[in-house]
Parts: structure tokens; sequence; C-alpha cells
């Protein structure tokens, strides 16, 4: 008993010193930090002034809405499109192709999200290539605004994203058996009912990994709303960035930071909630 | 009498290869029909084709008189147990059984209704708020007829059901599906490797071997009068002598490689000097016959006593050292027998069946009984 315990602390002690060094103390301080501000004569103390400041200026808790609105709403169209291609890879190809389909939806990862942004922008942007050819073919008389709007730059985080739904249920649509899906429309199932009652109840917990995944990275993201997003849509961690980087105001940047952060395990557990999921039970 | 499935000549290939070769059979309303062969022969292929998941390559399958080419399965009047049952594991037992009634738009109160009705017609009242994983492998077997029974199809389909369960749950589950198949009356058509299965439950049998079928008759018939050596081998336990024909007519002399000679009825017309294969039911055998006059007798050594209360039997081999089961009577008139006594047995010219004899290979392929 003893040994085994000694063994246990030997193995987690990395983990452990991991998690301590590099993600408990430096949140510790940024939260110490978010509860200090200067008062009237310039003296560092404790003050809510941070929080307060955030739901004063409208400019932050509506950036703070909308990241999290559109976090959701990218989620849930990641979903709609990861189900099918899903369905396609684990259930409808040819075992011997699915490793071919598995590498096409890589492929993208290997390539700097960065550079990935810069191509959407050249195919996107009004002289670029799709308005190219749609003003070629006749489609359109002038090039169409494409680049800078909330429904491209949503394309743009579905896109990141797709993988990180996928793969989770790849892997648990793997685990059902076909004859299910035959016996449900052996007993008269259509294909809609199929899916409501049979493959999205068995997917629960790999659709609820996937969109923990998203959801966290979407509303973390920083590059692609920014560069894709138009100029007045802003993303909240371009706040938290402003306010480390161009006021060199740590304090209310650290509290924004905590904000952000109550806002996606709130908005997690929300959703946990409404699904019915246990944290226990979500796949891996 | 009303015929609720109609196979005609149906085929199926997967590219070149023929799963289902020219099938035709014909089920009456309210008959346990089976359908008995080895594994691979290309039972659950046929048998989804009547449910609608494969369209046969060509032939057709009517049921109640429709042709149901392009019918889409959830359009059939049939319904499939599958081989491993597919109980769907995120409903409960009634969910799972409603499942159909759900579809078909009853309502509530009549499809509760409906499910406990026909949860208490399968034995198991007041199960419908377990979950599946709750169930013994017996009730789960239950369940899943029980949701295609609900269904009121006009034919029930059954893929191996009991195939998973331990053999004591086995043996009873065959006389339960019996008496539920007459207590429901509906067209069961049932689909095993297992010949026990098929002869006690079914009111006809098919034997199917590679794709085709073999014969088709009472489990009586086949077991009494199989027409070719496969259904020999197969149903049935027997002893498999190989010889020569000496003799042709009302009933046949072979002689057999180990030099007896013995008459028997032949099912196929057999001509002198052929090559033939004789099969003897363990049960046709009588030890020690008190009036051997008419019958075939020989002597041989008993190896083993294998008991097996009704079912014992004798292992025995001849002087040439071929192996034979005896029937041994549990009537007590044969308990001096100890092994390593020699022993008269004889059998009744009718009891004998012989066939033109198949090459070894494709006998091996028949994988029934001890070659
Ligand atoms: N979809 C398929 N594609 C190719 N071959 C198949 C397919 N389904 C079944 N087979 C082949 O058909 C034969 C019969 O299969 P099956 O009907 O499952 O046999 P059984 O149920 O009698 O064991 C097998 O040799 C199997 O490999
Ligand atoms: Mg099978």
């Amino acid at each position: 008993m003893k040994t085994s315990r000694l063994s246990l602390w030997i193995f987690l002690s990395p983990v452990l010193m991991w998690l301590v060094l590099l993600i408990v103390l430096p949140h510790l301080d940024l939260f110490i930090m978010s509860f200090r501000a200067k008062d009237e004569y310039g003296r560092m103390g404790f003050s809510l002034q941070n929080y307060v400041h955030f739901f004063e200026e409208p400019i932050y808790w509506l950036t703070f809405v909308r990241t999290a609105v559109y976090s959701v709403i990218t989620t849930f169209f990641t979903f709609l499109l990861a189900m099918p291609v899903a369905f396609y890879i684990v259930k409808v190809v040819r075992p011997k192709y699915k490793g071919f389909l598995m590498v096409l939806l890589l492929l993208p990862f290997w390539v700097s999200e960065l550079v990935r942004v810069y191509g959407w922008m050249i195919l996107l942007r009004e002289s670029g290539v799709v308005n190219f050819f749609l003003l070629k073919l006749g489609i359109v008389d002038a090039p169409l605004k494409m680049l800078y709007t909330d429904a491209t730059m949503i394309m743009g985080l579905v896109y990141t994203s797709m993988l990180f739904m996928v793969v989770p249920v790849i892997s648990v649509l793997e685990s059902l058996d076909d004859s299910l899906i035959e016996a449900a429309s052996d007993l008269g199932g259509s294909k809609i009912s199929i899916w409501r009652e049979i493959i999205l109840p068995h997917c629960k917990p790999g659709i609820t990994s996937g969109a923990i995944v998203v959801f966290m990275l979407s509303l973390g993201n920083y590059l692609t709303p920014n560069l894709m997003g138009g100029k007045n849509s802003l993303w909240f961690t371009e706040q938290i960035y402003n306010q480390f980087i161009a006021s060199f105001n740590w304090n209310q940047g650290a509290a924004f930071g905590f904000l952000l952060l109550l806002l996606s395990s709130g908005i997690i557990w929300a959703g946990l909630k409404l699904s019915r999921v246990k944290l226990g039970e979500v796949a891996s | 009498m009303e015929i609720d499935l109609s196979v005609k000549n149906c085929v199926k290939s997967f590219g070149s290869f023929l799963a289902v070769d020219d099938v035709t059979f014909d089920v009456p309303q309210g008959s346990f029909f089976s359908i008995l062969g080895p594994s691979g022969c290309g039972k659950t292929t046929l048998l989804r084709m009547v449910a609608g998941f494969e369209e046969p390559t060509s032939g057709t399958i009517m049921i109640r008189g429709r042709d149901m080419r392009g019918v889409l399965p959830n359009r059939r009047p049939a319904n499939l147990v599958f081989q491993h049952l597919a109980l769907f594991p995120m409903m409960t037992v009634a969910e799972n059984i409603a499942f159909g009634l759900r579809r078909r738009k009853v309502a509530a109160p009549e499809r509760k209704r409906r499910t406990e009705d026909i949860l208490e017609r399968v034995g198991l009242p007041g199960y419908g708020g377990k979950r599946v994983d709750q169930l013994s492998g017996g009730q789960k077997q239950r369940v899943a007829i029980a949701r295609c029974l609900v269904l009121e199809p006009l034919v029930l389909l059954l893929d191996e059901p009991l195939g998973a369960l331990d053999l004591k749950l086995r043996e009873q589950m065959k006389v339960e599906l019996k008496k539920l198949q007459a207590k429901v009356g509906t067209t069961f058509v049932y689909i095993t490797h297992d010949q026990s299965e098929a002869l006690v439950m079914s009111d006809v049998v098919a034997v199917m071997n590679k794709g085709r079928f073999e014969q088709m008759g009472s489990p009586q018939d086949l077991y009494h009068a199989p027409e070719t050596p496969f259904v020999a081998r197969f149903v049935g336990e027997n002893n498999v002598w190989a010889g020569r024909v000496e003799k042709v007519g009302e009933v046949v002399a072979i002689k057999t490689d180990e030099g007896f000679v013995f008459s028997a009825k032949s099912q196929s017309p057999l001509t002198v000097g052929d090559r033939a294969d004789l099969f003897l039911r363990p049960e046709a055998m009588r030890i020690e016959p008190r009036e051997p006059a008419g019958l075939n007798t020989f002597s041989v050594s008993v190896r083993a006593i294998l008991f097996d209360g009704a079912a014992s039997r004798l292992l025995t081999a001849t002087d040439s050292g071929h192996e034979l089961m005896v029937a041994l009577p549990q009537n007590r008139r044969f308990d001096h027998i100890a092994p390593g006594q020699t022993i008269t047995v004889g059998w009744h010219p009718e009891s004998g069946v012989c066939f033109p004899a198949v090459n070894p290979a494709a006998a091996a392929d028949a994988g029934g009984a001890r070659p």
C-alpha cells in the first residue's frame, strides 16, 4: 500500500509541478492583480474597480456577449458539418479509404493558422479569386464584399475547428453497431428518426467533448476573428490584448481574462446541464 | 392455405461469389419455417433480402402476394430479430418496444397498453422500466422478439436468435419460442446452424448448403429420409461407411471397404460397381438382436460407454478400427456391457441409406457428423 502510494506521487509529481508552476501560480498572480487598482492618490491597493469598469463600459460587455454568442454559433455549425462528415467516414466509405480521408481532414493543420487565414483572405477579398470568377462568369456585376463580415469570420472559425469535432465523433460512431441502425429502420424508423433517436444519443459523449474543445478554441481564438472579422466586430481576446499590450493596464487585462474564464466555464456548465451529460462521461 | 412468404428463384451474388443460389420456397400462414445450414452458407443473406436490407440479384420475394422489390425495410410487413439482437442501449425496455409503434404514430395510451400487453405475453410483465443492460441473455432475447411482435408483422424473421445463449437456456428458449409462436400465430422464418433447434421447433425445415437448398421437408422427413449425403451428414448423427455397390434392386447390396456386405435402401439410382456411402443412425443399430433374421449383423468391440441419460451411446469399433456410434437404450438390459467386450449389433435394411460417393473434399465441406 505504502509503496504504491509513493510511486503514485512519483509519477504524478511532474504533472503536478507543471500544473502548479505554469498554470496555477500565474493565474493566482493574475487573480490577485485583477483586484488591484490605483486609487485617486495613485497608490496601488485592493479594489473592485477593474470589474466595475467592465460593466460600466458597454463596448466591453457587448464584445463579451458577442464573443460568447458567436462562439456558440460556431460550435453549432461545426457540429452540423462534422456529423455527416464523420458518418460518411465511419459508416459509408470503404474501410481502405478511411485513413486517406482522415489525412485529408488533417491536411489544413500542416500549415499554420496565420497562413490558412491569409489563404482565405486571398480567396475572398474583393480582388480575390472567388470574386474574379464570379465576375468572369457574369454572375455578379460588382465584386461582392465577402471579407470582414461576421459570416466570413464564423466560416473561418468553423474551418479551423472542424477536426476537433470530427475526431471525437468518429471515435464514438465507430462503436455504434450497424445493426442498431438497421434494426431501427426495420422497425419503421425514417432517416430523421434514426438520426434523432439512435445516432445522436449514441454520439452524445463525443459531440459533447468536441463541442467543449471547439467552443474553448473559438472563444480563445485571436487570429481568425482579428483578421477576418470586420473593423467594428471585436472579439474579447482583442480587448484583453489591448489592455495588456496597448494600454499596458495589466490589472484591467487580468480582470478581463478572469471574466473570460468564468464565461467559458459557465457556458460549458450550462451546456452539460442542458444535454444531461456528466463531465466524467465525456469521451476523449 | 394462404402463403405469407413466397421466394422464387432468388439469387444473390457478391461480385462473382454466389451467396444465395436459386432458392425457391413458400411459407404458409402461421407456420414455423426454419432454414438450417452451416455458417457461411448464405442464411443471413437470404433473410436480409426478405427484410429488405439487400436486393436480390434476380428472383422475386413476395409477402402476402405483394412483390417486395424496391420496398424499403421500414415499409415491409416483415420484422427481423437480429443475430446480436440490436436492442437500443439508450432506451428502456418499454421504449425499445414502443419504438416501432411511435414511428407508426400510435397514440400514447394505446402504445402503453400494447407494450404492456406484449411484455406480458413474452413473460416479462413489469420489465418496461428496466434498462437493456439490466436484463439477462434470455430476457434480452424476449425483448427483441417482443419489439417485433408488437408491430404485428405478417412474417417474423429470426437470425440465429439463440446463438449467444448458454446451452441450458437455449434448450429452454427453444420450447418457449415454439410455444410463443403457437400462441401468437405469426409466421416465423427462423435460421440456425443448430440442427436440434430446427428439428425441435419447425413445421418445415429447409437444409441449405453453399447458397442452395438441398432438401425441404418436415423434421421427420429430413431425419428419416435424407435426399442428399449432405443432409444425411448434417441433420442428426450418422455413422458412415464407404464401399462399392454389389447389387441393385429393391434393396441394394453394398460391400464396405472393410469387407462387410450390407443390404440397404438407396435414395438415388446406383449402378453395380459404383462407389457409394452408406449412412446409418446410431439408434438404428440394435445391440444383441433377439431375432437376427433379415438384419445386417456384425460384431464390434466396445471402446467406451458415453453415458448421457436418454441420449447415451456406445463408442464401438469394428475389427479394422472403424469407429461407430451405437445408441444405448437406458432400460437396464445392457447394464452388463463394459468397455473391451465384443458385442453383436444388427440393423434393418430399411434404416440404412446409400448415396453415390462424393469426393472427400466435398464431404469435408459438408461439415456434418464424423466421416
Ligand atoms: N456484403 C457482402 N459482401 C461480400 N460477401 C458477403 C457479404 N455478405 C455476406 N457475404 C458472404 O456471403 C456468404 C454467406 O454469408 P451469410 O449469409 O452471412 O452466411 P450465414 O448467415 O449462413 O453464416 C459468406 O461467405 C460471406 O462472406
Ligand atoms: Mg449468419
